[in-house]
């Protein structure tokens, strides 16, 4: 057969194309379990980190984390009732997903569009159920976690943030996936940075979301210090974008009503 | 026989250096470069995809039809890239979290289908593969050469440990955020291939 004859390159295209595609599918079934795991650990990191449980440089293997991990109760909540679902698995859900898809899951749709007036995220659609992750302690919650997002300068910021048992008090806030200017909005991974959030106050004493990420730096002697959070300097929409984060996710379309509803239960400890 | 392997995989350091002497794939030298850790996975996936699909290119090369001679070699080296890009994800997922698409984009490296096209077609598989890691390595001293000014001067650490204490964290030494911008991986490639164009100036073009 002629090298460049029609069949003779048309049988090497088919003969390259199965020896390559079992190349990849062989690499790509072979990993499979071990890359879910990493991607597993990676989350639970990120949500211990955010509870304080995980000093924010502290590298563990997955048995440590898994470990600490245990401790943890994941629930899915109705953003719109702030009640429970218990027909969700949790272990099967995945939040990322169900915010970016019109899909179904089960009897309900999975995202539904923002209103422009309560949107002060930019983020435009959001899921209809989210996974938070409680921290009991002796009976009482500890430390709700969150999952949170919103949009910076470049790019849309996943992280956690976490509140104490109070429900007023903040534990921390993460992110886990940003593309800000590294060295500028890159900041916001900064632990120094990250170290003021544990103690401040979300709401006011009128019981409104008060937080803020300020212009510049706290004054310590200020009566709203409690309130807010230093600026990025040279990074003016990553901080806006931070504090509509607190607006908007503990805000009525956020985790408003299940905010409150955890408080009219009492299943809070009073400070 | 011996010096001409040793030319081989030595040559693309300097003398023929990919990126400095034929400024080929300098793309992923801008992106990958903010920080050494990044840098090295980098380097040694690049040896790894340009090395193998150099000798899986000469292996066949008697038997590719010339008419779909370029894409035979896309479809050899995008097979190796994903595999690397599996096993960065099963057993380095952090960096690989950080390299994000940028390993996948290695498949439009112009090094590594410049090799397969310009030198695995005409030699045999060995000596292709030696071609192969030899590029690599002068794309990786170009890489390595960049990561570590740029890790050092714009976030003053090497390897993520701390070298020069920054004013954010309370030391002395002012980050200088433009290190961490690509911009400033051409000026440290460009300050490159003038140090080596000085000492060896049969590598300048002809005016």
């Amino acid at each position: 057969m002629q090298r460049n004859s029609i069949a003779f390159t048309l049988l090497i295209a088919a003969g390259l194309c199965v020896v390559c595609s079992a190349l990849v599918s062989t690499a790509a079934v072979g990993l499979k379990g071990q890359q879910a795991r990493n991607k597993e650990l990676d989350r639970k990191s990120n949500i211990l980190r955010a509870a304080g449980l995980l000093g924010p440089n502290e590298q563990a293997d997955g048995k440590k984390i898994d470990d600490l991990f245990a401790q943890i109760e994941t629930k899915i909540v109705d953003l719109e009732t702030g009640e429970y679902v218990t027909d969700v698995d949790p272990a099967e859900f995945d939040q990322r997903e169900a915010a970016a898809r019109l899909a179904k899951l089960g009897e309900r749709e999975t995202s539904v569009a923002i209103p422009p007036s309560e949107d002060v995220a930019g983020l435009k659609r959001r899921e209809k159920l989210s996974a938070v992750y409680l921290l009991q302690q002796d009976g009482k919650l500890k430390t709700l976690i969150m999952p949170v997002y919103t949009k910076g300068l470049w790019s849309t910021m996943y992280g956690f943030f976490a509140l104490k048992g109070d429900l007023r008090t903040v534990q921390g806030l993460g992110f886990y996936q940003h593309g800000e200017t590294p060295g500028l909005g890159g900041e916001v991974d900064n632990p120094n940075w990250k170290e003021q959030w544990e103690g401040k106050l979300a709401y006011d004493d009128e019981g409104d979301i008060a937080l803020r990420v300020i212009k510049g730096t706290v004054n310590p002697n200020s009566p709203d210090a409690e309130y807010q959070i230093d600026g990025l300097s040279g990074a003016t929409i990553t901080s806006r974008g931070v504090s509509n984060l607190i607006d908007y996710w503990l805000g009525p379309d956020g985790f408003g009503p299940y905010l409150a509803r955890l408080k009219a239960d009492g299943e809070v400890y009073g400070k | 026989m011996a010096s001409k392997t040793k030319d081989v995989l030595f040559d693309p350091l300097f003398k023929k250096n990919p990126i400095g002497k034929l400024v080929l794939g300098i793309c992923s030298a801008l992106a990958v470069t903010t920080n050494l850790r990044t840098t090295i996975t980098m380097c040694a996936a690049v040896i790894f995809v340009t090395a193998c699909s150099s000798a899986a290119v000469s292996m066949i090369r008697n038997y590719i039809p010339s008419a779909i001679r370029i894409i035979v070699q896309m479809t050899i080296i995008a097979s190796f890239v994903i595999v690397v890009d599996q096993f960065l994800q099963a057993y380095a997922y952090q960096t690989s979290k950080a390299l994000s698409v940028f390993v996948g984009l290695i498949i439009t490296n112009c090094i590594v289908m410049g090799r397969a096209e310009g030198y695995a077609m005409s030699h045999s598989p060995w000596i292709s593969f030696l071609d192969g890691i030899g590029n690599g390595l002068g794309y990786s001293v170009i890489l390595l050469f960049v990561g570590t000014l740029r890790e050092l001067f714009g976030a003053g650490s090497l390897f993520g440990y701390s070298i020069l204490n920054k004013t954010t964290d309370g030391g002395w030494y002012p980050a200088n955020g433009l290190m961490l911008l690509p911009p400033s991986a051409f000026f440290l490639i460009a300050i490159f291939i003038w140090a080596v164009r000085t000492w060896d100036p049969s590598q300048n073009e002809e005016a």
